[in-house]
């Protein structure tokens, strides 16, 4: 499970965070959580549909959509209030990095891809865990959905 | 120069009224020279996405600890964190927050570790600020860099260490985490991850008044009378009780050591800010799980766990 590829997206991503100081890397992950798109409405009008991942500080509810074999591609939806903008931010960078690729490509980014965004000094390890939470709630629904 | 206490009637009910201002008195005296304002929230990009025009932001997390220590910054740290916001010492400090102003209590807190004297919350915090319509901010304000004396930081009055709390046992402790970690179900709040503590219960004979309970549900604080039931007559403090209240890293229990103080009055008040994150770690030290306060245990504290003094 770790130690796969990074997808290229999602490693650009991590190269434009890591290419800013530590403050602007705060105002890009600020950018991720303002371009948040709202749910669908299949999913706006519907809340019960989504899960809410408890490990966030704030209440973040995703859902996802798998296609069908051989590609599987996954498709991701998050809702999370405007409150919440540390939370959205993680919601954005993985909605960016991961949205619409095959399955197995997902259950093959590495655990740590949280870390690498170069947060970890100016948001506390609780956030931190939080979206790493995110990304494992992600995994699992993949593996469920098998 | 410090600006007069906010004179509504709700807060003259209060021990300590000054500590308090509301969202009309702070609308009308925002721009009072001697006034600064600070947020101080939960989540750190809050202020970011929009504020209380002209205020300054401090992060708990970054700006009020020391790097390596599990402390606070010392007098100089402080001096130029001051400098920086813009903050003198005689200035009025105004702190609000996010949920209930909990992260504002504990800014608030450390403020007191250093002496600073005329600190106040906005009752309600950002939420009613922003539930009430009232203009809000992405602008960054123009900081005037100021002059802040080094102060040497003053734990004693109001920080309790472990070898505090074990000498305390039998006074008052009040645990102001939610029911499950008080019982020892669970280590961390619900829907919070788990931060390591390796036992789940409190610490002997301390009280169940989880924090949120002196917060209305409009985020502002409860009435006096209110106060008075829950503390008072529901948790059995009585005057002139020396109090120490813990929760799992010291946050939540800085807005019930605010309560406590200025709210109801109580003159010694500590706050165990290394809490359940230490103390369900440390070892050789008692706890006890389940609902029931718990007796003073007989055969502790021994020489060993007496430490960080």
């Amino acid at each position: 499970m770790t130690g796969g590829a990074v997808p290229a997206k999602l490693a650009e991503i991590i190269d434009d965070f890591q290419d800013l100081t530590e403050p602007d890397r705060l105002q890009l992950l600020l950018d991720f959580s303002r371009e948040l798109p709202d749910l669908p409405e299949r999913y706006g009008d519907h809340p019960e549909l989504l899960e809410q991942v408890v490990e966030c500080q704030s209440p973040l509810f995703l859902t996802m959509e798998i296609g069908d074999e051989p590609e599987r591609p996954v498709h991701l939806f998050f809702s999370a209030p405007p409150e919440a903008p540390t939370t959205r931010g993680f919601a954005g960078v993985l909605l960016e990095g991961l949205d619409g690729l095959p399955a197995e490509e997902v259950l093959a980014v590495p655990d740590d891809v949280p870390d690498r965004l170069g947060l970890t000094r100016a948001i506390t390890p609780l956030r931190m865990r939080g979206m790493a939470a995110m990304l494992g709630r992600i995994k699992r629904k993949i593996r469920e959905a098998q | 120069m410090t600006l007069a206490a906010d004179p509504q009637d709700k807060f003259s009910e209060y021990a300590h009224p000054e500590r308090l201002v509301s969202t009309d008195w702070l609308a009308a005296n925002h721009d009072a020279e001697g006034l600064v304002v600070v947020e101080s929230d939960e989540d750190v990009l809050l202020y970011e996405t929009g504020h209380i025009p002209g205020s300054v932001k401090i992060d708990w997390h970054t700006e009020l600890n020391d790097e390596v220590a599990r402390d606070y910054i010392d007098g100089e740290g402080f001096a130029r964190l001051m400098a920086a916001k813009g903050i003198s010492r005689d200035s009025t400090v105004v702190l609000y927050g996010d949920k209930s102003n909990w992260w504002a209590a504990y800014t608030l807190w450390v403020f007191t570790l250093f002496g600073h004297e005329d600190v106040r919350l906005l009752d309600g915090g950002r939420d009613k600020w922003v539930a009430e319509g009232r203009p809000m901010t992405t602008d960054k304000p123009e900081i005037t860099a100021s002059d802040y004396p080094v102060v040497e930081r003053n734990d004693a009055p109001v920080r309790a260490f472990l070898g505090d709390v074990l000498e305390h046992l039998g006074k008052p402790l009040i645990d102001v985490r939610s029911g499950d970690e008080y019982t020892g179900a669970r280590t961390t709040m619900p829907a919070y991850p788990e931060e390591g503590a390796l036992r789940g219960g409190h610490i002997p004979t301390a009280v169940s008044v989880p924090w949120a309970r002196a917060a209305a549900e409009d985020g502002t604080f409860r009435t006096r009378a209110e106060l008075d039931a829950i503390y008072r007559d529901e948790a059995g403090l009585q005057e002139g009780d020396e109090v120490v209240a813990y929760c799992r890293i010291g946050e939540r229990s800085s807005h019930t050591w605010f309560v406590l103080t200025y709210l109801l009055g109580f003159g010694n008040v500590r706050n165990y800010d290394g809490s359940w994150t230490e103390w369900g770690n440390a070892v050789r030290v008692p706890i006890v799980r389940g609902s029931e306060p718990g007796e003073v245990p007989a055969a502790v504290p021994t020489a060993s766990a007496r430490v960080a003094r």
